[in-house]
C-alpha cells in the first residue's frame, strides 16, 4: 500500500505516456517551433508566391493571377537594371573567391596541425576581422585603396574585401574538418614509399574531399550574398546583393520578387549539387558497410 | 639472388623527447635474420618507441640501429627496407583493398595493369581475393589485420613491425590472428618485431621475448626462458604464473641458501650462478604457481628437502583445466597455487580450509 502510494506520481505519468498522451510542455514547444519556422520562411515564401502573378500584378497581396510575365521582364527590360549581367558577375566573382578560400584554408587548417611558436595568436589575428562591422571594414577598405590611388574594382578591392569574410569562416570549417584526420594514414603512406606530395594528394586530399567541399559551399554562398564589404568596394560594375538593393530603391514591380525567387533558385542548386556529391562520397566509402563493424 | 639479410642490432640506443623525458634508455639488443621478436611491456614502458624507430618513423636521440649490417639511422623507411602495421591498421578509407595494397606499389609509378597484376597474385595467396573491391569500412576486423598484413608485405620487406597488431580485435578472433601472423611470418620467411603488452600473446608467438620497464630492457630471450626463469622480481611479477616472497638470507652453504622472514621459517633456494648473496641481506625468490602443491595438515609428513608453509585459502575461482586457489601465506601479497583440476575436486579445498603450501626446494628461483 504504501509503495503504491509513494510510487502513484510517476506510476500516473508513466501510464499517460503509454496511452499516448505528451505533457502539456510538449505543446507549448511546439507552438515555438511552429511559429519559429513561420517566422523564418513565411517572409520568403510571401515574395516567392508574389513572383508568380500576371502582368496585372502588384507588389502588395492579393495575388493577380498567374504567369511567369515577371520573369521575362527581369532579364528584358533595361529599366529594372543589369540583372544578367550583375547575376553573371556574381557568380564569376563567388568562383574566384571560392576557390581562394579553400587552397588558403587547406594550407592554413594544415599548418595548423601542429604547434607553433606564436600560432594562438595568428589564430586570433586570421578570424578577428569577423567582428569588425562590415560596412565599416568595406567602407576601410575603399578609403586605403584610394589612398594607395588603386581604383576599387570587382576582382581587386571587392575580392580583397569577400575574403576578409570568407577565409576566417573556411578556415575555422577546415580546422573542424581536419580535427578529424588520423595522422597515422599520413605515417602509413610514408611508410609504404609516398613522397611528402604524393601522401597530400593520394591520400591527404581524397580523404578531407567531403569537408574541402563543404569549405567550397560555406565560401561561395559567403561571397554569393555579401552586401556590406563590397557595397564601397565594388568600383562600378555591380554584384547581384547590390543591384537587388538597388532595385528595392527604385522598382516597384513584382520582378523585384522574381529576381528573389530566381536568385534562390541558384542558391539551392548550389547547395544541393554540394551536399549531393558530399553524399556521393560517402556512400561510395562503405554507406553499404553495415557489416563492417 | 642473395636474400637480404633482416637482422636487427640495437646499440645504446636512447631517446629523449623535449631533451627532457627519457622515454628509451640505453637500448642493446640483438634480434636475429627471421626471428619473431615480441617487444612486451605496460604502456609507457617505450616498446613503441623502440618500434618506431626501427621503422624509421622517429630518430633516436643517441646510439645506432643496424638493419642487415646497415647503419640505417636517418633513412626512410622504403630505404630500410621494413614495413610497418599500425595499430588501427591505417587503412585508407577512400580506397578499395586491392588499391590500399597497390598503393606502395603505385607511389614507386608502377603502372595500373603491372601493380595490379602484382597484387592479385599477392591477394590470392592470403585469400583476399573476393574482398578486392571492397572498402576498409566494409571488412570485419580480422580482414582488415590482413589487409593491413598484405599492404605491407607487397613491398618485400626485410622486416615487418607490428604495432600491437591484436589490441583491436576480440578473444576469439585475436587467438586465431595470432596463429595467422605466425604463419604469416614463416612463409615470409623475414623477421617480424611485434609490440604488445599481453604476456600471453608475447610467449604464444616469439622466439625473442624481450621484457621492457620504463624505457629499460629487463630480461630477452626466448619465451620459455623468460617466463620459467624469470631474472628479476619485475619480469616474474609481469609474465605472471609465479609467486615471488622475499626474506633475509639466513646462511649460505654449498648450492644453496636458506631464507627466512617472520611467514617464512627457514626456505631453502637454490643458488643462481652469479649470484651471492651476502647472509643478512634481503632477496627475492620465485615459485611458479603451477609448483606449489596443497596438503592438509597431518596428512601425510611434508616431502623431503621441500618448503612447507601454513596458509588458510581466501579465495577459490574454476579455471577449466586447473583450480586457482589463493592464499594468506604472506600478508598483503598474492600467494597463489593452480592445482590441476582432477587432482582438486579429488579433495575440494573450501575458503578457510588451512592448507600446507609446499614446493620442492629446487624449483625455487633466486631473482636479482
Amino acid at each position: 500500500m504504501t509503495v503504491s502510494a509513494t510510487l502513484s506520481t510517476p506510476a500516473r505519468a508513466a501510464r499517460a505516456r503509454r496511452a499516448g498522451a505528451r505533457p502539456w510542455t510538449f505543446y507549448a514547444l511546439l507552438a515555438l517551433f511552429v511559429f519559429y519556422v513561420l517566422a523564418l520562411y513565411g517572409p520568403m515564401i510571401c515574395i516567392y508566391i508574389l513572383s508568380f502573378q500576371d502582368v496585372r500584378g502588384g507588389l502588395v497581396f492579393p495575388m493577380k493571377g498567374q504567369s511567369l510575365h515577371w520573369f521575362v521582364d527581369l532579364f528584358t527590360q533595361v529599366r529594372t537594371g543589369d540583372v544578367k549581367g550583375a547575376f553573371g558577375r556574381s557568380i564569376k566573382l563567388a568562383a574566384l573567391v571560392t576557390v581562394l578560400t579553400v587552397v588558403f584554408s587547406f594550407l592554413a587548417g594544415w599548418a595548423f596541425r601542429r604547434r607553433f611558436p606564436g600560432d594562438t595568436i595568428l589564430f586570433y589575428i586570421m578570424i578577428g576581422s569577423l567582428v569588425a562591422p562590415g560596412l565599416v571594414l568595406g567602407i576601410g577598405i575603399g578609403l586605403l585603396c584610394n589612398f594607395l590611388g588603386i581604383e576599387s574594382s570587382l576582382y581587386g578591392s571587392a575580392l580583397g574585401a569577400q575574403l576578409s569574410w570568407t577565409l576566417p569562416f573556411g578556415v575555422l570549417v577546415m580546422f573542424a574538418v581536419m580535427s578529424r584526420f588520423n595522422g597515422t594514414w599520413e605515417e602509413a603512406a610514408r611508410d609504404l614509399g609516398a613522397s611528402p606530395l604524393q601522401t597530400i594528394w593520394l591520400v591527404v586530399l581524397p580523404i578531407l574531399l567531403p569537408g574541402i567541399v563543404a569549405v567550397a559551399l560555406f565560401g561561395f554562398t559567403l561571397s554569393y550574398d555579401e552586401f556590406a564589404r563590397t557595397l564601397q568596394t565594388a568600383g562600378p560594375m555591380n554584384t547581384l546583393p547590390l543591384e537587388i538593393w538597388s532595385m528595392t530603391l527604385n522598382v516597384t514591380s513584382p520582378s523585384l520578387y522574381a529576381l528573389g525567387t530566381t536568385t534562390t533558385i541558384v542558391s539551392f542548386l548550389i547547395i544541393g549539387l554540394c551536399l549531393g556529391a558530399i553524399v556521393a562520397i560517402q556512400r561510395r566509402r562503405g554507406g553499404r558497410a553495415t557489416r563492417g563493424e | 639472388m642473395a636474400r637480404v639479410r633482416g637482422d636487427i642490432e640495437l646499440a645504446g640506443v636512447c631517446k629523449t623527447y623535449d631533451g627532457e623525458v627519457m622515454a628509451v634508455e640505453g637500448i642493446n639488443l640483438k634480434i636475429p635474420d627471421g626471428a619473431y621478436c615480441c617487444l612486451l611491456g605496460p604502456s609507457g614502458c617505450g616498446k613503441t618507441t623502440i618500434l618506431r624507430m626501427i621503422a624509421g618513423h622517429e630518430d633516436p636521440t643517441d646510439g645506432e640501429i643496424v638493419i642487415g649490417g646497415e647503419n640505417v639511422v636517418g633513412l626512410p623507411p622504403v630505404a630500410r627496407r621494413t614495413a610497418m602495421m599500425f595499430q588501427s591498421y591505417a587503412l585508407f578509407p577512400h580506397l578499395s583493398v586491392r588499391d590500399n595494397i597497390a598503393f606502395a606499389l603505385r607511389v614507386r609509378g608502377q603502372s595500373k595493369a603491372e601493380r595490379y597484376a602484382a597484387v592479385d597474385r599477392l591477394m590470392e595467396k592470403v585469400r583476399l581475393t573476393e574482398l578486392a573491391d571492397r572498402l576498409p569500412a566494409q571488412l570485419s576486423g580480422g580482414q582488415q589485420q590482413r589487409v593491413a598484413l598484405a599492404r605491407a608485405a607487397i613491398t618485400e620487406p626485410r622486416v615487418l613491425l607490428l604495432d600491437e597488431p591484436l589490441s583491436a580485435l576480440d578473444e576469439q578472433l585475436r587467438i586465431q590472428m595470432r596463429q595467422e601472423l605466425r604463419r604469416m611470418q614463416q612463409e615470409l620467411g623475414i623477421t617480424f618485431v611485434h609490440v604488445t603488452h599481453t604476456q600471453l600473446e608475447a610467449i604464444a608467438l616469439a622466439d625473442v621475448v624481450v621484457v621492457m620497464e620504463k624505457g629499460k630492457i629487463r630480461q630477452a630471450g626466448p619465451a620459455r626462458d623468460v617466463y620459467a626463469y624469470p631474472r628479476d622480481r619485475y619480469v616474474a611479477e609481469f609474465l605472471g604464473g609465479q609467486n615471488v616472497l622475499s626474506g633475509r638470507v639466513q646462511s649460505v652453504d654449498g648450492d644453496s641458501i636458506v631464507v627466512a622472514s617472520p611467514q617464512l621459517h627457514g626456505i631453502e633456494v637454490p643458488l643462481r650462478k652469479g649470484l651471492v648473496p651476502e647472509p643478512g641481506g634481503d632477496v627475492d625468490f620465485a615459485v611458479r604457481r603451477d609448483e606449489v602443491a596443497l596438503v592438509r595438515p597431518g596428512a601425510s609428513g611434508p616431502p623431503p628437502h621441500g618448503a612447507a608453509i601454513s596458509s588458510r585459502v581466501v579465495a577459490v575461482e574454476y579455471q577449466g583445466s586447473f583450480v586457482k586457489v589463493m592464499l594468506d601465506t604472506v600478508p598483503g601479497r598474492e600467494f597463489v597455487a593452480y592445482v590441476p583440476e582432477r587432482r582438486f575436486f579429488d579433495d575440494p579445498l573450501a575458503i578457510g580450509d588451512v592448507v600446507l603450501a609446499t614446493w620442492p626446494s629446487q624449483s625455487a628461483r633466486l631473482l636479482d
